[in-house]
């Protein structure tokens, strides 16, 4: 069957009420959440992971992929309409975003900004279901050591390629590593690293940690910030409506920023923000009204948010066929996925084809209920804003926690919480990256089976890894990510990669 | 989200003790691994490559990252942190560890409750005497929606027993 007949059959199994309803829940949820300062799309994930548990696999990964959809929307109108991105992703939006919602033409910067997601989306996922069984058929000749050497490059991009410092991205990648050793060993059966705790057999919950690490950490850090000025709503003024003007200037940018972020996305490289980085300057270079930029140009806001979603469906084309999370929003729905015994990969397309094909087809039509959920409700949504904020973080730390206690009520597991939201906020004061941590946690197990499996074959011989000509490509690739970035920074032209840090998907 | 992170720029004279305290962190995280690891050793079979394999590299791993860590506090390349309230970050933390005591006995919505009373207050909403019959009556609804209709299952209490 080609690629054509599987999505439709795959719209088939979307449109069915129940998954449709799924789908309506996971975008309502992953807006209103994303919609909230502080929080991003893998807190919004991780955070309602364990409300998925009593579904069916297919619906709740249908809700997920609403979640993170709907997470990447609302995140735009945070930054637009309060100047304080939801989500890093959305950090560019905030420049251009709030200049416009400040002149009054907030309404058009919510329009663009929806309606760029849409298309974006759009195509980026058609994108992905066209490309994906290629990769998958390339997938196939992949041996552990390919494997290895490719989680190796994720390794390196997301903790130490961008972002500020290399020595503090490592540090939390390894620290991710460490905790992911905490367990029962999946090829032995020996258990490492529980002290005989048997709250620890099975490793450390990704729920709570992702939970600790994203929504206690940034509560603790914004309290110790002190009473700050309020952030200042800016209120949707005017029509929401495009001028026939704002939609010749957006439509390019759309695409633009589509074909830049779908492509960053679905290389193992890291999440969404380097795309929107890179969108923002082009749309810089090649506007007619470079002089708007700085002070409200909707091309700045159409093109990032295009890229910004372009690359959230280009990360689910190595998660998918691959089973590679690339950003911890894409590893703590890997850990999605595990929690019903499935392991993304080549092998998913085949055992298990309605879902994968059912999965793209739903994100078409959460796409399409965001566009609905988010013009003419993008009112409701801004009340969210309103909230003050003892009242509004109180009730993220009620939510937080109410996750934990659904997948686990046990005193032990509230103790970890406690414990590593300590440790992130530490992390946060420091400086340290906290995506790291979560990618290490839950991709570390999967590397190190690989590298045993590798290493069992070649009888313990470690140049086995460079003698394929894969993986020896791209352990070189990873060494270049490792190093070059380095250079740069001790050269004093580090400040790029710093804008480009991926801190939280 | 990410924050700025100023370098310093000028040499600092003393070492930055906070960076070492980090170090000595990672250095007994490192040795906590390698110990548990080393009852492993022989379960390594003939290929060599046992359980114990990659934790030790990680633990090497976290060992040169330590020193490396050591390195930069006495250059003083740790960014400046920003002064930190402490009494919100208390306010906080004593909620959470209500909630973690009182789960058990009290059930989810007079724990969570108070949680949420404690955060508001971190966040400066004092007004306990107001806030927490509010909180618990949120809760228990919370509970009502999560517990009864989405069937995840919630610790009960005396409250929660009332509704059941």
């Amino acid at each position: 069957m080609s690629t054509f007949d599987f999505l439709l059959q795959g719209l088939a199994a979307a449109m069915l009420p129940m998954n449709l309803f799924y789908a309506l829940v996971g975008v309502t949820l992953g807006t209103m959440v994303g919609v909230l300062p502080g929080i991003g799309p893998a807190t919004t994930v991780a955070l309602l992971l364990p409300v998925t548990y009593q579904l069916d696999a297919t619906g709740s990964l249908i809700m997920f992929a609403g979640i993170y959809y709907g997470g990447m929307y609302g995140g735009s109108t945070t930054s637009i309409l309060l100047n304080t991105p939801g989500e890093s992703a959305s950090i560019v939006t905030a420049l251009e975003g709030n200049k416009m919602a400040r002149a009054g033409r907030g309404g058009p910067a919510l329009a663009t900004a929806a309606i760029g997601s849409f298309v974006a989306g759009l195509i980026a996922t058609l994108a992905l279901a066209f490309i994906a069984p290629y990769i998958v058929k390339i997938a196939l000749v992949f041996g552990p050591r390919e494997y290895f050497a490719l989680m190796v490059l994720a390794f390196i991009t997301v903790s130490s390629a961008f972002g500020d410092s290399t020595l503090r991205g490592l540090t939390s990648l390894f620290i991710g590593l460490a905790l992911s050793l905490v367990g029962i060993d999946q090829l032995t059966g020996q258990s490492r690293l529980s002290f005989g705790v048997p709250d620890l057999l099975d490793g450390i919950e990704v729920t709570t940690m992702a939970v600790a690490m994203f929504a206690i950490g940034e509560t603790l850090f914004i309290a110790a910030q002190g009473a700050t000025a309020p952030d200042k709503i800016e209120a949707v003024k005017g029509s929401v409506w495009m001028t026939g003007q704002d939609w010749a200037r957006s439509w390019k940018a759309w695409l633009r920023g589509t074909l830049i972020g779908f492509p960053i996305g679905a290389m193992p490289a890291g999440g969404a923000e380097i795309g929107t980085f890179l969108s923002y300057a082009t749309e810089k270079r090649l506007s007619k009204h470079p002089e708007e930029f700085g002070h409200g140009a909707i091309e700045g806001v159409a093109g990032p948010e295009a890229a910004n979603n372009a690359s959230a469906a280009g990360t689910l084309v190595p998660l998918l066929t691959l089973g590679l999370p690339t950003s911890a929003t894409a590893a703590i729905m890997l850990a999605g996925f595990q929690q019903y015994g499935l392991q993304p990969g080549p092998l998913l397309f085949a055992t298990n084809p309605q879902l994968v094909w059912g999965l793209i087809a739903s994100l078409l039509i959460a796409n399409l209920m965001l566009l609905v959920l988010n013009l003419p409700l993008v009112g409701l949504w801004v009340r969210l804003l309103t909230i003050p904020k003892p009242w509004l973080y109180a009730g993220i730390l009620l939510f937080a926690t109410l996750g934990t206690i659904g997948a686990n009520p046990s005193v032990f597991e509230l103790g970890m919480l406690l414990l590593f939201g300590l440790v992130a906020y530490g992390m946060r004061v420091f400086g340290y990256p906290i995506a790291p941590v979560i990618v290490g946690l839950i991709l570390g197990p999967l590397a190190e089976q690989q590298l045993r499996r590798a290493l069992s074959i070649a009888q313990g011989d470690i140049m086995t890894l460079f003698q394929s000509p894969i993986a020896a490509v791209l352990l070189i690739l990873a060494a270049l990510a490792l190093i070059v970035p380095l250079i740069l920074r001790s050269r004093g032209r580090g400040d790029v990669l710093t804008q480009m840090a991926a801190s939280e998907d | 989200m990410s924050v700025d992170t100023p370098k310093t720029n000028s040499v600092q004279r003393r070492p930055d003790w906070a960076a070492l305290v980090i170090a000595a962190i990672l250095l007994i995280v490192a040795g906590v691994i390698l110990f548990d690891v080393s009852r492993l050793r022989d379960v390594g079979g003939y290929s060599q490559v046992g359980p114990a394999t990659v934790p030790s590299w990680i633990a090497y791993g976290l060992i040169g990252l330590a020193i490396w860590t050591i390195a930069a506090a006495f250059r003083g390349d740790f960014p400046v942190r920003e002064k930190q309230e402490v009494k919100p970050v208390v306010w906080i933390v004593a909620g959470l560890a209500a909630q973690m005591l009182l789960i058990r006995p009290l059930g989810f919505s007079i724990a969570t409750g108070v949680l949420f009373v404690l955060t508001a207050a971190g966040f400066g909403a004092r007004r306990i005497w107001i806030s927490i019959p509010i909180a618990i009556v949120i809760c228990l609804g919370i509970w009502w929606v999560f517990d009864q209709v989405l069937s995840l299952s919630l610790p009960a209490g005396p409250l929660e027993n009332l509704l059941q």
